[in-house]
């Protein structure tokens, strides 16, 4: 019953074999214990379990794991370099307040990401319209939008590690200098 | 108090950095060794006799370790009048009703298990809202109280009263008068980490278990009465809060979901986790309950208040939990938001077929407000007076005894006002608008509106004992150790707390390490609720501090003059050429000399050396390792200076210090689409003392969001009991894009006298008046008058139809 899946978690290479119609999110948190992806609904409505998927964001609750093969996973765990480095954007919601009770964070930094890679300065409206499938209850977004704002203007590498570097060149070719 | 060095500073959360990174571990993330996995069996029944449970599949199921239902397991009556049982065997009366559940090896196996039970039914005719309740007819939800008496009747033994002043006096002398009937929704707390919890038992029979609770140690009592209920005599349970996905009220009760948990856990010897679906948050966990208020307030010529009258009639659902206590808090507002020589309050609640319900962020506060401050621009627009000027004609002032009796220590209500009259550019001198406001495009028309608020901002004596105890336990390293009862479930206590201590012990805010919260190692804590999480922990911490700082520096002062001595000899192997001043350290080294700041010691009036100041830990471990040496750990119990209120009167001061706020909205409707664009919100609250800048704005924003969804958006939508909308794509809470307007912020510094270091609690009062602030926007702009959230274009363009077609407003 199970198939064999060869994909790459932030900079784990791993071959696994996986039973059809598992949820990437259950793959991440239940079998590789990366529980930094919540579970908010598991329909695809709050955007807690979101994930980049060759540097695309997706809602893991809804992405089938066999989907994975051959492609790269980023998870919030993946956006912290070695020895504690927080990448940009998380290093920006710390600094400005985007942070209440933490359930949104990893989805809402991970959408945050995936934008400035995408974006490197976006509008305000272009942050809410991006962010506008992550909920949060807590911080009403207005510090959350601040800190995506500080991200931009910090300017370094929104994505942390080397593995998501290779990523970004992988995915935006001819745009790196 | 001397330069504040740490409070008021713009400083990061200490926990921001765990959630930054995915490593702050919730319920839904903690796994035990032989863990298995809890299921519910509700009620598909919204009101029937059971005549039978069949659970026989649900055992066969491999994988399956435990089938419970009421015939098998004790009697557990929980709730605020334990009209609630756990597992149901004799009726169901809410379509959530727990029938059943299981514990097994996984969650997919477990919820197949549950859908195998079948249960027969004996379909009973329901009543769904307190006016079918009352009638003569109509079915009891409960034909006996918990004692088993019997009852007649679906209305709640429980009423609250509050008369005071001259009714009739105050209504012979009002020249204008207002009256109109309100409602709000029921309404889902819609914490982003869903309700979940982990029981288990040891060796001992004891429990420990992990929950996602605002009140650890009423659970720990609810619990040990549960325990004593399943025959485990003397034995204890432990709860134990992890990282909290919010709270927002959810965790004000014990759930049936927690004690199933324990029964299956006792049942199996295994740990059993159950954590509820998104679905299940929204039609299985109690929501904030609806309200219809009745307000009639008069005023004379001059505009002063001279009567009010207030009725609140609540559906109790099923079950009663705190939603049945909102009167508690609606009782503030009623009879002291603003100056009222005369008030009667009433409220009661009746049983209905329902949801059952319990609190959130407000409290019943939200409920009454939105009418009272609805109901007070009618007022203003009847007596031709700006509502701004009605409102600073009556404005409460520091030092006035209220007619609940509460006393006013600080008051900034009345430079909230102006703060937020000089944000939407309002003149108190303004003659209200006869007619609808200044037309921005074809169709669109823009105004402004306020409303204000009082709430408990010094903790609420609700319980006997409103207390909360603080531990401070130093280390050899110059830690502070923090174990405090209180929860933090996003809204930055822990941010108050390491700011609050290092400024009251005189260490730096990395140097307090907050202990997560957990009833066998904190100290007694009535509960996270009413706003006092911050004024709780930190008023106790303060004592705490005081008595560390006197301990400390007892102890430190005859060992003071060695140390500096180590430091000297250190610092002159580095600088051969320095040569010290002259000063007898050990003459000056008396306790009342020696002072804390940013960890280290000094002696006041000492010559500036750096050599001259000890750090903490080293004077620690100095007294430590010696003999008859000496760890140093304290604590404090803190009992806020606040009275249990006569609740048979209404009357008592039930707060420490009340915060006030006034909130304004600038909005744009669309008369054709009945949509309202928000242009602005202003929120001016009298805080007190701003703790932390950033988690304070962060409270605020976060609340006028929930004042906007409940405005507009909100609204657990029931039919015959049944929820038809239990998913975000149904009930839609604000999302980044809806918020795409300025929300202005005004802090009133006031430095209240029984505030740490002047502050109130700030944690609810920003979501109470933000609709009916918005409401009296829209009046403004198109004079119609909306009653009943949420606000919907439909009421809007019906509203406006019959404005159109001559109906009184």
């Amino acid at each position: 019953m199970r198939q064999p899946l060869a994909f790459t978690v932030n900079t784990m290479k791993l071959q696994l074999e996986v039973q059809p119609g598992t949820r990437l999110l259950d793959l991440l948190r239940d079998e590789l214990h990366l529980t930094g992806t919540k579970e908010g609904c598991g329909e695809g409505e709050c955007g807690a379990c979101t994930v980049l998927v060759d540097g695309l964001p997706v809602n893991a609750c809804l992405y089938p794991a066999l989907e994975l093969e051959g492609k790269q996973v980023t998870t919030i765990e993946g956006l912290t370099g070695p020895d504690n480095t927080l990448s940009p954007v998380q290093q920006a919601f710390v600094d400005h307040g985007g942070i209440q009770c933490g359930f949104c964070s990893p989805g809402m930094i991970i959408s945050s990401t995936a934008l400035l890679n995408h974006d490197p300065d976006p509008t305000e409206l272009e942050i809410r319209e991006a962010l506008v499938g992550n909920l949060c209850r807590c911080t009403g977004y207005a510090q959350i939008v601040e800190s995506v704002r500080h991200a931009a203007r910090s300017g370094g590498a929104p994505l942390g590690c080397e593995a998501e570097r290779a990523i970004r060149d992988r995915t935006r070719p001819g745009k790196e200098g | 108090m001397g330069t504040l060095r740490h409070i008021g500073k713009e400083t990061p959360r200490p926990d921001a950095r765990d959630k930054a990174t995915g490593r702050a571990v919730y319920i839904h993330d903690l796994q035990r060794p032989g863990m298995l996995y809890g299921k519910i069996k509700f009620s598909d029944q919204v009101h029937a006799r059971i005549l039978h449970v069949d659970t026989r599949r649900a055992e066969r199921l491999p994988g399956v370790r435990a089938v419970i239902t009421a015939g098998n397991t004790p009697e557990i009556r929980i709730g605020f009048l334990r009209d609630n049982v756990v597992l149901k065997g004799d009726k169901v009366r809410q379509y959530r009703d727990e029938v059943a559940a299981v514990a097994a090896i996984d969650p997919a196996i477990a919820a197949e298990a549950a859908e195998l039970i079948r249960v027969e039914y004996e379909p009973l005719p329901g009543v769904f809202s307190p006016a079918d309740a009352l009638r003569e007819d109509a079915p009891l939800v409960h034909e006996h109280d918990p004692r088993g008496r019997p009852l007649t009747s679906n209305r709640l033994s429980l009423s609250y009263h509050h008369r005071s002043g001259d009714l009739d006096q105050g209504r012979r002398a009002a020249r204008f008068v207002a009256e109109g009937r309100y409602s709000t929704p029921l309404i889902q707390q819609s914490c982003m980490g869903t309700a979940g919890c982990i029981a288990e038992f040891d060796g001992s029979d004891n429990l420990t278990i992990w929950a996602k609770t605002q009140i650890p140690f009423l659970a720990q009592r609810d619990f040990n009465r549960a325990l004593q209920l399943m025959g485990l005599v003397g034995k204890n349970s432990r709860v134990i809060v992890p990282a909290m996905g919010g709270g927002f009220g959810t965790g004000l009760d014990t759930h049936s979901y927690e004690y199933i948990a324990i029964l299956l856990a006792r049942r199996t010897n295994a740990p059993v986790k159950i954590v509820y679906t998104r679905e299940e948050e929204f039609a299985c966990l109690s929501p904030r309950q609806s309200s219809e208020t009745f307000v009639v307030q008069g005023c004379d010529e001059s505009g002063q208040l001279t009567f009010r009258e207030v009725r609140v009639l609540q559906d109790n659902g099923a079950y009663t939990s705190w939603g049945a206590t909102y009167p508690t808090v609606m009782l503030l507002p009623a009879t002291s938001l603003y100056r009222v020589p005369a008030v009667q309050f009433e409220a009661s609640l009746v049983y209905t077929n329902n949801t059952y319900c319990q609190a959130m962020r407000g409290y019943g506060n939200p409920e009454v407000t939105w009418a009272l401050e609805s109901n007070l621009d009618d007022l203003a627009h009847q007596a031709g007076l700006d509502p701004l000027r009605l409102r600073l004609l009556n404005c409460n002032e520091p030092g006035e005894t209220t007619p609940m009796g509460l006393k006013v220590s600080t008051c900034g209500l009345r430079q909230c006002l102006e703060a937020t009259a000089r944000h939407l550019g309002l003149d108190e001198n303004r003659i209200p608008r006869q007619d609808p406001g200044a037309k921005s495009t074809r169709s669109k028309r823009r105004g402004v509106g306020m409303a204000s608020l009082i709430h408990v901002g010094g903790s609420g004596r609700i319980y006997r004992s409103d207390a909360s105890g603080v531990i401070l336990k130093l280390d050899d390293f110059g830690n502070v150790n923090v174990y405090y009862g209180g929860v933090e479930m996003g809204q930055g206590l822990h941010s108050a707390i390491s700011l609050g201590i290092a400024e009251a012990l005189g260490v730096m805010p990395q140097q307090v390490q907050i202990n997560p919260t957990d009833t066998g190692t904190c100290p007694w804590d009535v509960g996270t609720h009413a706003s006092r999480g911050a004024f709780m922990a930190l008023n106790a911490g303060i004592l705490a501090a005081e008595r560390a700082r006197t301990r400390l520096f007892d102890l430190a002062a005859p060992l003071f003059a060695q140390e500096v001595a180590r430091n000297l000899e250190r610092y002159r192997k580095q600088h051969p050429d320095h040569r010290p001043p002259e000063f007898d350290v050990r003459r000056a080294s008396t306790p009342d000399r020696l002072d804390l700041r940013d960890g280290m010691l000094r002696l006041i009036d000492a010559p500036d050396e750096p050599w001259l100041a000890v750090e903490l830990g080293q004077m620690l471990r100095s007294i430590h390792f010696r003999e008859d040496g000496e760890m140093l750990t304290v604590e404090a119990f803190y009992d806020p200076p606040n009275e249990l209120p006569d609740w048979d009167r209404g009357y008592g001061n039930i707060s420490a210090t009340y915060a006030y706020g006034t909130q304004g909205a600038e909005v744009e409707v669309d008369e054709e689409s009945g949509e309202v664009r928000i242009l602005r919100l202003v929120a001016a609250h009298d805080v007190g003392q701003v703790l932390n800048p950033q988690t304070l704005r962060g409270q605020i924003y976060g609340a006028l969001a929930q004042g906007l969804g409940y405005a507009f958006t909100e609204e657990v939508l029931v039919q015959q009991g049944r929820m038809l909308n239990p998913s975000f794509r149904d009930y839609k809470i604000p999302t980044a894009c809806e918020l795409d307007f300025p929300m202005e912020l005004v802090f009133v510094e006031t430095g209240d006298e029984h505030g740490p270091f002047g502050a109130k609690g700030v944690g609810e009062p920003g979501m109470v008046p933000t609709a009916p602030a918005i409401a009296n926007a829209i009046f403004d702009a198109v004079g119609v008058r909306i009653r009943d959230l949420p606000i919907t274009p439909q009421k809007l363009l019906r509203a406006l139809a019959a404005r159109g077609m001559g109906e009184p407003l």
